[in-house]
């Protein structure tokens, strides 16, 4: 999800036509792929890319959040939201070793993503000015984000599937942490349920930006189905989001800014769906390419931190050292 | 997690791409292997992996990482590059041959019923 279709994936691969068949059969029998085993440089190469973006959208998104910790208006927010931030975290570190397996090390991704070279999904270019922005990214990115992540579970990639499994069995306390809080709020007084409406207004649509774009634009979607690296399309993976958050806004007593949503019967064959009205995708680009409202600081803030703490990976390193030679030394003796 | 040189007959012949890297580049923060034991009685069960400079690190960074909810009791942590892994070309000649032979299960051999369960 966090890596939104692959954008930029290049799935080339110069196999022989015997080679990617025999890899074929092995993913249509359901089989794992494991990090010694042969597999095509297309297939290397654009996992590579897709769980190094997943990686750097958790890091990434532990920045939105972590800008309320130290405001949260009660201890059982803050333990919450310590908790989750820190989850964040640890899946950005899960999302870091599976991609390693594949040959990239943990610092040339690092060096990506700080260059700009290596992207992160574009809903965290958003601002948080609201404590309601804790439960609405809770709730809505979140949730399109286990959207996404359940058939990742699936994926045809051992490490990836597994890392998977681990992230969407921590995911669930951060959206249901995330909806109390909006329920607390609706609850509330009049300005705190305005509050919760102003923020579902700004996050609704980049949210079913997370999904990436539609089917048709998104080039490299095919070949990813067919190596089963995913499971379900953009659309309808985003239709599915769709269909399970309208209700849940409708409890809290709130809307979705989109005129033009409404029930369709005849959707999902026959099961029902929403329509909805058409994405900014003028606006999706410009995130992605850099020019959201926050592009700009979460990079500074990555930077930083990374310099920042250059003393201590060199100190670390220096005094891991000098315990190694001691204890050779004393071995000597 | 596991990412190892291959082995042909006991040598190693391919080191992953990585491996090299490593050598190269000394400032790389060392990789370690995650082991976690999940509940007494239990054997430690590969987890994952992380990056830290020595092995007081490697732990406290394992607990961080891994055992956030309360999923293990006790931690390994193996330097990566101590790790071997048999070559998966070679599953077939080295492991097949532990499924043909059914005499090696007790299911095999026939006892009378009456001499009632063995």
């Amino acid at each position: 999800m966090y890596s939104q279709g692959l954008i930029g994936a290049d799935g080339t691969t110069e196999e022989t036509e015997e080679f990617l068949a025999a890899f074929q059969a092995r993913i249509d029998r359901e089989e794992k792929i494991e990090p010694n085993d042969p597999m095509p440089e297309g297939y290397r190469k654009t996992l590579i890319r897709q769980i190094g973006q997943h990686a750097h959208s958790e890091i990434v998104g532990m920045l939105p959040e972590g800008n309320w910790i130290t405001r949260a208006p009660s201890l059982r927010r803050k333990a919450a939201l310590l908790a989750k931030v820190q989850d964040e975290g640890g899946h950005g570190l899960y999302l870091y070793s599976a991609a390693e397996t594949l040959g990239v090390s943990r610092e040339q991704m690092t060096e990506e993503l700080l260059s700009g070279k290596a992207k992160y999904s574009s809903i965290f270019n958003y601002p948080t000015p609201t404590w309601a922005d804790m439960g609405t990214i809770g709730w809505l990115v979140d949730g399109a984000a286990i959207m996404n992540q359940i058939p990742l579970c699936r994926c045809s990639y051992g490490p990836y599937a597994r890392a998977m499994i681990r992230v969407c069995k921590e995911e669930s306390f951060h959206q249901r942490q995330g909806y109390e809080l909006l329920i607390s709020l609706c609850n509330g007084t009049k300005e705190q349920k305005d509050m919760a409406q102003d923020s579902i207004n700004r996050w609704w649509w980049p949210s079913l930006m997370m999904f990436g774009p539609h089917d048709a634009d998104s080039s490299h979607s095919e070949q990813s189905m067919k190596w089963k690296i995913k499971r379900f399309s953009n659309d309808e993976l985003r239709q599915k989001f769709i269909d399970a958050t309208v209700p849940q806004a409708e409890y809290l007593g709130l809307t979705v800014p989109d005129p033009d949503l409404k029930w369709n019967p005849e959707k999902n064959n026959g099961k029902g769906g929403y329509d909805h009205g058409e994405i900014n995708w003028v606006e999706f680009w410009q995130v992605v390419k850099g020019h959201g409202q926050m592009n700009r600081d979460r990079i500074k803030a990555r930077k930083k931190a990374w310099n920042d703490g250059e003393w201590v990976r060199d100190a670390a390193l220096a005094h891991a050292e000098k315990r190694a030679a001691r204890q050779t030394a004393q071995a000597a003796e | 997690m596991l990412r190892s040189p291959m082995l042909k007959n006991g040598l190693r012949v391919k080191p992953h791409k990585l491996q090299n890297r490593e050598e190269k580049m000394s400032k790389e923060t060392p990789l370690w292997e995650v082991f976690i034991r999940p509940r007494n009685g239990l054997s430690h069960k590969h987890c994952g992996s992380l990056h830290a400079a020595d092995e007081v690190m490697a732990l406290q960074a394992a607990r961080d990482t891994y055992t956030r909810r309360g999923e293990g009791l006790s931690i390994w942590v193996v330097p990566s590059k101590s790790i071997f892994a048999s070559d998966p070309d070679q599953a077939a000649e080295n492991f097949e041959p532990g499924v043909d032979k059914v005499y090696r299960h007790p299911t095999f051999y026939d006892i009378p019923e009456e001499v009632g369960h063995m």
